[in-house]
């Protein structure tokens, strides 16, 4: 489990990228305090497409680099380290995986390629991530099917050019079968979207649908097969969201071991005491443990393994949990400076909050380790 | 088919005729465990077999060049034969600190003639290995040390007591850590090996509140010692004492896994779990458990291939540790009263609630939790004045 030559070198391209282009004061700071409608700048998005990063996984005969889950991880874990809004994890990663090998592909991907087209999930429709429990409804209608429901936590949801909307065409909510995925484009009549603020400063939107007419070719893959695409997005978006969250833990470390070294208090610098030190060489190491579990979700699902899915649902909850450590003993050490708007650990701390609840809690993918064992 | 690929089709034919079905039965207890040495008495003729075998190809310390009894496996290959004994279930053939200690050291810092001699024992098993580290008055502070070696022209004569020496009594030598000058705490300690049935050597066991007793007291009386048992140079032990210490680190965070937690969840293991909160608790272990397996499996790479900060062990001990004593706790949990039995025949003579207990040295022994943390903070954080 070490990288290879190639992707130390994407590693070595992509973090000073993100350290400098994708810094806090140049994109997450500067899109909330002028209120953007999109919550990231699609300047940085369309950089990231010249870097080939847009791209990343769509394969080589469709225009993209053909890479695979680790390399988009990389790329994922600087984002987390500077708090880069920008619609990679979900378009980039997610939507790319649900949307390969359909005919919604070749309709889609070029946009993506060029950093022109933003792509969103509607999975959820309650506040906890289910996605098997999709209720959204979707009949029959002429040549088509006409889409009636709600969904909630689409991120990037009014930005979008396309939504990928979970509906049902069978069974009941709770099952994986007969659910159908749609490629609906943004300005499908009887779609309502409300753009919503999230406490990160980013944004997600609530959908309704009220009898919106979209074209039989919209369907990914097939209907009431829709499980399928669902769960490559989700396996995708769930490794990378892991990730994400641990450049999240290590950027709020790194933060809070720099403020530890640099602080004086009672005469002395708040690093040498011990009860510091504890907390902080115990951080560090459950750090590498969930950089090593987000590694080795990405290498199995890269491989192709059986194992892929119960790894995902470890990294994501493994992740998740050592983020919320990192940000609280960031928050914590920082002492009241760590309270202010005005310093950036706090920041660290909203992104965490949003990132474990997107494609399922640390909760929710221990429930899963227990299903996938048997237990 | 890759060269790679040749070696595991192959490795795995001749695991396969040669590892006998007993030796690829689940291990049921301690006593399944090969040491080796004058003293061992094998379970059965397959386990004997199982480690013959094994060390005629090397395959006992796979990775050990081949002049001194190992297999010169490339570290890709030695991955290779550890997944492919895993796959088929075959038992470590042999399990010795002479491996997983003494042998990295004297690969290192041993001259010609000690490598020569006691890494070809090691590796055929011949010889059990005691470490005579901790004393009475130091514990996790080792430099501590007081038992002394005076020079006496071809010999040291040796006089001090050690503890916590683990199997000290079942041992045939040992590699002690002595003091040969005061004048610096960590440059006037030496690195030596000798023989357990040297005169004025003895031991003693230490009853664990597990009631098991593996480890022993052991006291030095006037022991000699040849001077070509020092290993590397006089008043220079700290550094192999380091260099070991990083292995035995490495070891115990490896038998943190103890149960398998790499190849089945504590929830398989106990045979699902009913009661809701318990299992959720499982649940949330099985994801710490299964993502320290991968960062094992990472931390091995990565020591192979050069890549791992030398203080990464200690980060290492301590987490597989302390992750070791939780799922003990949950065993325990799991099993209510059935676990409690002390002595019965089905609590397997209170298993359960005796490897609980033994668990509970993991965060002490080779270096407290404490200790450890201690360690990354200053090497790997560098934190202020730690």
């Amino acid at each position: 489990m070490t990288l290879t030559d190639d992707q130390r070198m994407l590693a070595d391209t992509v973090a000073p990228f993100m350290a400098d282009e994708g810094a806090i004061s140049k994109q997450l700071r500067h899109w909330r305090d002028i209120g953007c409608k999109d919550g990231f700048g699609h300047g940085l998005w369309k950089q990231l497409a010249e870097l080939g990063l847009t791209g990343i996984i769509v394969p080589e005969a469709q225009g993209g680099a053909g890479l695979g889950q680790v390399e988009a991880n990389l790329v994922l874990e600087e984002i987390g380290r500077n708090l880069t809004p920008s619609p990679f994890l979900t378009t980039a990663v997610a939507a790319v995986r649900a949307l390969e090998g359909s005919a919604q592909a070749d309709r889609w991907f070029p946009g993506i390629v060029a950093g022109d087209t933003v792509a969103a999930l509607a999975i959820d429709e309650g506040p906890h991530h289910a996605p098997a429990a999709v209720a959204l409804e979707a009949k029959r209608s002429g040549n088509g099917f006409s889409l009636s429901g709600a969904k909630q936590f689409v991120v990037h949801g009014a930005s979008a050019d396309v939504i990928l909307v979970a509906a049902r065409t069978a069974g009941s909510a709770g099952e994986t079968d007969g659910i159908t995925l749609f490629a609906v484009p943004k300005d499908a009549a009887g779609m309502t979207v409300e753009n919503v603020a999230l406490t990160d400063a980013s944004k997600a939107a609530r959908l309704t649908f009220d009898g919106c007419a979209v074209d039989a070719d919209a369907v990914v893959g097939e209907v009431d097969g829709g499980w399928a695409p669902l769960s490559r997005a989700l396996n995708a978006g769930r490794a990378g969201a892991a990730a994400e969250l641990v450049g999240v833990a290590a950027g709020s470390a790194e933060m809070t071991f720099d403020y530890l070294k640099q602080r004086k208090q009672f005469g002395r610098l708040i690093g040498e005491f011990q009860a510091l030190q504890h907390r902080a060489a115990h951080l560090y190491g459950e750090i590498e443990i969930a950089r090593a579990a987000a590694l080795k979700a990405a290498q199995l699902l890269d491989a192709g393994d059986t194992k892929a899915e119960l790894m995902v649902a470890v990294a994501k909850a493994k992740a998740g949990k050592v983020a919320r450590l990192s940000v609280q003993e960031g928050v914590q050490m920082h002492g009241g400076i760590g309270m202010t708007d005005e310093h950036d650990i706090g920041f660290y701390m909203k992104r965490q909050a949003v990132l474990d609840e997107l494609f399922g809690s640390p909760r929710f993918h221990s429930a899963e380790v227990a299903r996938l064992s048997g237990y | 088919m890759s060269d790679l690929e040749a070696f595991r089709a192959n490795t795995r034919a001749w695991l396969d005729a040669n590892c006998p079905p007993e030796m690829r039965e689940p291990m049921k207890g301690e006593k399944d465990i090969c040491w080796g040495g004058r003293h061992f008495t094998f379970q059965n003729e397959a386990q004997k077999r199982w480690m013959e075998v094994m060390a005629e190809r090397g395959w006992t310390v796979p990775d050990w060049p081949k002049k001194y009894g190992g297999g010169g496996l490339s570290p890709a290959e030695s991955k290779i034969l550890k997944e492919e004994m895993a796959s088929l279930g075959c038992r470590p053939p042999l399990t010795s600190f002479g491996i997983s200690m003494l042998g990295p050291a004297l690969l290192k810092y041993g001259n010609e003639a000690q490598k020569k001699k006691y890494l070809t024992e090691i590796a055929r098993g011949e010889i059990r290995w005691c470490q005579g580290y901790s004393e009475p008055g130091a514990g996790s502070d080792l430099a501590g040390l007081a038992t002394k070696a005076e020079d006496k022209g071809d010999h040291y004569l040796v006089n001090g007591q050690k503890v916590w020496t683990s199997y000290a009594d079942q041992a045939d030598w040992i590699f002690c850590l002595v003091r040969t000058s005061t004048e610096s705490k960590h440059g006037g300690i030496s690195f030596l090996l000798f023989d357990m049935e040297s005169e004025g050597v003895s031991t003693k066991p230490i009853l664990l509140i597990s009631g098991y007793s593996p480890f022993c007291e052991t006291f030095f009386d006037d022991v000699k010692v040849p001077k070509d048992q020092l290993v590397h140079e006089e008043n220079k032990g700290w550094d192999v004492a380091k260099y070991l210490l990083g292995h035995e680190r490495e070891m115990i965070s490896e038998m943190g896994l103890g149960g398998g937690a790499g190849s089945s969840t504590l929830g398989t293991a106990l045979g699902g779990v009913d009661d809701p909160y318990l299992k959720a608790e499982i649940a949330a272990f099985d994801v710490d458990a299964l993502a320290f397996a991968a960062m094992s499996e990472r931390f091995i790479d990565q020591l192979k291939a050069g890549e791992a900060h030398p203080a990464l062990p200690s980060m290492m001990k301590y987490a597989g540790t302390e992750l070791n004593k939780k799922r003990h706790e949950l065993v325990m949990a799991g099993g209510g009263s059935n676990a409690l039995e002390w002595d019965s025949e089905r609590s397997r003579g209170g298993k359960a609630a005796r490897d609980w207990l033994r668990t509970k040295a993991n965060s002490i022994e080779g270096g407290t939790s404490e200790v450890q943390l201690g360690i990354v903070a200053k090497h790997i954080l560098r934190l202020p004045g730690a």
